[in-house]
């Protein structure tokens, strides 16, 4: 008896689970096509951010290698995109993070062009406090845009902190370990990435035939 | 009919889910520091109620009381998942912004209550009817308090409305009013949970007013309900 009523139960069970997995594999294969478009337009649109379209000419999402430097932060292996420009090495764009925000890892973008100097950075995810430290953030202050164009070298390499540390960047009010944390995770990823230029170049092409 | 009368009225007011049943409560608090976010979580929740709703009601008979709350699972499982995979594709800036609180729609515990407490014992039609009234009467709370959050927090109306909506809904954003810096409290979620225990004492306030007018004529009619307090 019971164990008839063990068989049925089961054969219900499983019923429902072939039924209802079936269900999310038919709408998964429909919208698979889509996700993946979506989310390349994402990454295109993030990598635009921090990169002008004249500076390069190769589908970047197609171009990318990894490093699993310490420089960069904890979580490697960090993805790094190449743009080059009729077959020369253009720029690096370096995906990095810091665990030194005032809440969780910061994860930054930063894109740094053949001859040393930052084209862009922007700060992709965060937990910073509302209202204070996500001024990071493009959508709530500038402060993120005055790294563009600097170039870090020995003369200059003190000047790269936030102005309570001496440095020329600015500080914000009520909030100095965000941008503390960002500019000095920027500074090695710059460093790092200057130092291995050419080596990251020569590094296996990770992103290729991942998405048409 | 009156099943219907009543069923809305349970929904929007008398058992709402969020000011009553007090179910769903991490996502409510959660994601509410915008109208945007409350109006596309408060939609997923709506979809995925309906949907458990209806299919849980459509297969009742044929499940045994011993299994159920894994079938409803498995059931809730799934909506939520063909919800995540269609915001995933559709809705891609909102679903990031949305983040964990879409998968965490399955253990929000209104549907399973619904599905338990109401659709287990009625048909389809009125359990449809059931989930677009609780899901609305959550979602129109979910609502009220990112309204009350966003503008308090950060002065503006509809941020990031463009997410959900397409990019025309960026000319949605209003901007009532400009702050140095943003009412912190607001927007963190300290915020929510003194602005939902501001929208219950609201809604008791009512009741009792409500109440106070009619007790003299004649004694207040007790309405069958279906009550999930057991569950958390």
């Amino acid at each position: 008896m019971i164990a008839q009523s063990m068989y049925r139960n089961g054969a219900i069970l499983t019923a429902f689970a072939l039924v209802t997995t079936g269900g999310v594999a038919v709408v998964q294969s429909m919208t698979a096509e889509r996700i993946a478009l979506q989310e390349k337009q994402h990454l295109m649109q993030l990598l635009g951010q921090v990169l002008s379209a004249d500076e390069y000419d190769n589908k970047l999402y197609l171009d990318c290698t990894s490093s699993n430097a310490p420089e960069l932060g904890p979580g490697s292996p960090h993805i790094i995109y190449r743009a080059t420009k009729a077959g020369e090495p253009a720029a690096l764009l370096v995906r990095h993070v810091t665990p030194k925000g005032y809440s969780g890892n910061i994860d930054i973008l930063t894109a740094v062009k053949a001859d040393g100097s930052i084209s862009g950075v922007r700060v992709t995810r965060h937990e910073e406090t509302p209202g204070l430290g996500d001024k990071v953030e493009l959508a709530k202050s500038d402060w993120i845009t005055s790294f563009n164009g600097l170039t870090i070298n020995a003369d200059n390499a003190k000047q790269f902190a936030v102005k309570k540390d001496g440095g020329q960047f600015d500080q914000f009010t009520g909030a100095t370990i965000t941008p503390r944390a960002v500019v000095a995770s920027v500074k090695q990823a710059v460093e790092y990435t200057q130092q291995n230029f050419d080596a990251l170049f020569a590094g296996k092409n990770l992103c290729a035939g991942d998405v048409q | 009919m009156s099943d219907m009368k009543t069923l809305f009225k349970e929904g929007m007011w008398a058992n709402n889910p969020a000011l009553v049943q007090l179910l769903g409560l991490c996502p409510l608090l959660a994601v509410t520091s915008t109208i945007t976010n409350a109006l596309g979580l408060g939609l997923a929740t709506l979809l995925v109620l309906v949907g458990s709703n209806v299919t849980v009601s459509v297969v009742r008979n044929w499940v045994p009381k011993d299994i159920r709350i894994p079938v409803f699972v498995m059931i809730i499982a799934a909506f939520v998942t063909i919800v995540q995979l269609l915001m995933n594709a559709y809705t891609f800036g909102l679903y990031q912004s949305l983040g964990i609180f879409i998968p965490l729609i399955v253990t929000n515990c209104a549907i399973i209550g619904r599905a338990e407490a109401f659709a287990s014992k009625n048909n389809p039609l009125l359990s449809a009817w059931d989930g677009v009234m609780m899901g609305l009467g959550f979602a129109i709370v979910l609502i009220v308090l990112g309204t009350m959050r966003e503008l308090i927090g950060q002065g503006t109306l509809f941020d990031g409305a463009d997410l959900l909506l397409g990019p025309w809904a960026a000319n949605l954003r209003v901007e009532i009013f400009q702050f140095d810096s943003q009412f912190l409290v607001a927007i963190l979620p300290p915020g929510a949970f003194l602005g939902l225990g501001l929208l219950i004492a609201a809604k008791n306030v009512i009741d009792a007013q409500i109440k106070a007018k009619a007790a003299p004529s004649s004694e207040p009619e007790k309405a069958p309900r279906a009550r999930v307090t057991s569950l958390t």
